[in-house]
């Protein structure tokens, strides 16, 4: 099938970034947006837009009835989800196709399987992949103290049904997961619905690195190479990039075979992501897959020179996939910096209206924006506004152009995180590219 | 009279006491989620907590009264 129309079930800048994909293949694009969206720009800039309810998110951007009825409403053909809210959920997955549309991602069963995370890992055991040692499903505390010791201290504890580092916490020892159990329970029950929780090793001193796989319907299934994603700040990405500087050449091979492996091992089709954690000996676990766009996808668009959401929509046509292995070509370096509304110290929210926004560009530099002047940042969504995405012919190419251009991002009205990027590019572990995920909170 | 404010814009999400409950200063109060983030209030100075203006849910602004202390 053709699409013609694509509703897009998210906002911000994502919600941009897929309706400029769609404006170039010549596709018509609805937007839906909750009452505190109606001046974004992604509003704007698609062809139709329908209002689905308040503020939050629960009564907008999380409720299917209403989306359905937006596609309903506009005769759109498919439903392209972004990021977060709606896009890992199967359930909805499994009512858009009902309701006769595409969906551009994976099957809904394909998606429920790796939403699970204990199942995600034992399929992945199954199929070869090495995964952290860690529990199966939890529900009562004497069972997670049994495990915790079987396992050694500390344990990370995460939720079943989590993913994107929500609601995952660090025990150090016995009496701490005695008393921090419940209040995980319930956590975990407020933000995925479901308060089963499980538990993994700690790995020390890991780095996150993640491949980008894609699918096709007869079973093909690429790789378009790795991106390092180990800056972070609570548990959430900051900077990532491609290649990374801190595994070796068989490593990476390794890492991206895996990948491939895991992918074909749940029959996956369209563009989706495999995570991992790299010890310091270069021994790397699968963490969860994300059967989704990724945020930081731009990093492996700038290297390889793809349209990845080109290549969702394709897919989900039920096209082949647009390359072989051997045509998909890494050239050049490239990193993104995620520019939050946030204080650089304390990392706390900070909402507001923004009375300037002005980004660079020249050579090497894009920006996937979802502000402008005059916009107000909602305290009820995330807060990320936007993505400086700097690439160049190497790695030093690359971190002499970001510091230029992170040094001219002009924003005020609320505070953001720029300070802070610039101070990861001046250390000397970021310059050296031997770095884990906790140089933020060490400097 | 000491007061509890919001510091930003957000959802209270947890409200860890109860009227007639003694706490210090520096101890943690309320949780505000904004920007998808936990953000723990704490109470300036020690006190009984007199009153609780706001509940689980409640959508506040920045400078809003969430609790009363004597």
């Amino acid at each position: 099938m053709r699409i013609q129309k694509v509703l897009i079930a998210n906002r911000g800048e994502i919600a941009c970034r897929i309706i400029r994909t769609c404006r170039e293949k010549g596709l018509q694009t609805v937007a839906v947006y909750s009452e505190a969206d109606q001046e974004m720009p992604f509003v704007k800039m698609a062809d139709e837009a329908v209002c689905i309810g308040p503020p939050p998110v629960a009564k907008s951007y999380l409720n299917m009835e209403q989306i359905l009825q937006a596609a309903k409403k506009t005769k759109a053909d498919a439903v392209h989800p972004g990021y977060g809210f709606l896009s890992e959920n199967s359930t909805f997955a499994g009512k858009v196709l009902q309701s006769g549309l595409l969906w551009i991602g994976p099957r809904p069963e394909v998606i429920a399987r790796m939403g699970d995370k204990v199942a995600a890992r034992q399929t992945m055991e199954k199929a070869g992949v090495p995964v952290v040692p860690g529990s199966v499903r939890i529900d009562r505390v004497e069972d997670a103290l049994e495990q915790a010791a079987v396992l050694g201290y500390p344990v990370m504890v995460k939720a079943i049904a989590g993913g994107g580092g929500i609601g995952m916490h660090v025990c150090d020892d016995e009496q701490d997961l005695q008393r921090q159990f419940s209040s995980l329970r319930q956590r975990a029950k407020a933000y995925f619905g479901n308060d089963s929780l499980f538990m993994e090793k700690v790995i020390t001193d890991a780095r996150h690195v993640e491949v980008q796989i894609a699918a096709d319907e007869r079973g093909n299934v690429i790789h378009l190479f790795e991106r390092e994603c180990s800056i972070q700040r609570r548990n959430q990405k900051v900077i990532e990039e491609s290649p990374s500087p801190s595994i070796h050449e068989t490593t990476r091979k390794k890492l991206c075979e895996a990948a491939v492996r895991a992918a074909r091992a749940v029959q996956y089709t369209g563009v989706g992501t495999v995570e991992f954690l790299v010890d310091k000996s270069e021994q790397f676990y699968f963490l969860e897959m994300n059967t989704r766009l990724q945020v930081e996808h731009p990093v492996t668009e700038e290297i390889a020179g793809v349209d990845l959401v080109d290549w969702q929509i394709a897919l989900a046509e039920g096209n082949p996939l647009p390359l072989r292995q051997e045509e998909v070509i890494c050239r050049g370096h490239a990193m993104e910096f995620r520019i939050y509304a946030e204080d650089p110290e304390r990392f706390l929210p900070s909402p507001g209206k923004v009375t300037q926004c002005l980004f660079p560009d020249g050579e090497g530099i894009r920006v996937d924006s979802g502000i402008e002047e005059e916009n107000t940042v909602s305290p009820f969504y995330d807060s990320m506004i936007a993505k400086l995405i700097v690439s160049g012919c190497d790695r030093k190419e690359v971190l002499e152009r970001a510091e230029k251009a992170l040094r001219s991002c002009r924003v005020s009205g609320i505070r953001t995180n720029l300070p802070l990027l610039v101070k990861v590019l001046e250390t000397d572990a970021f310059k050296s590219g031997q770095y884990h995920t906790k140089l933020i909170s060490e400097i | 009279m000491a007061k509890v404010e919001a510091s930003m814009a957000g959802t209270v999400m947890q409200i860890l006491v109860s009227v007639g409950d003694r706490v210090e200063a520096g101890q943690d109060v309320v949780i505000l989620e904004s920007m998808k983030m936990e953000v723990p209030l704490q109470a300036e100075q020690s006190g009984t907590i007199k009153e609780i203006k706001v509940e689980v849910g409640s959508f506040v602004s920045d400078g809003d009264v969430l609790l009363e202390l004597e």
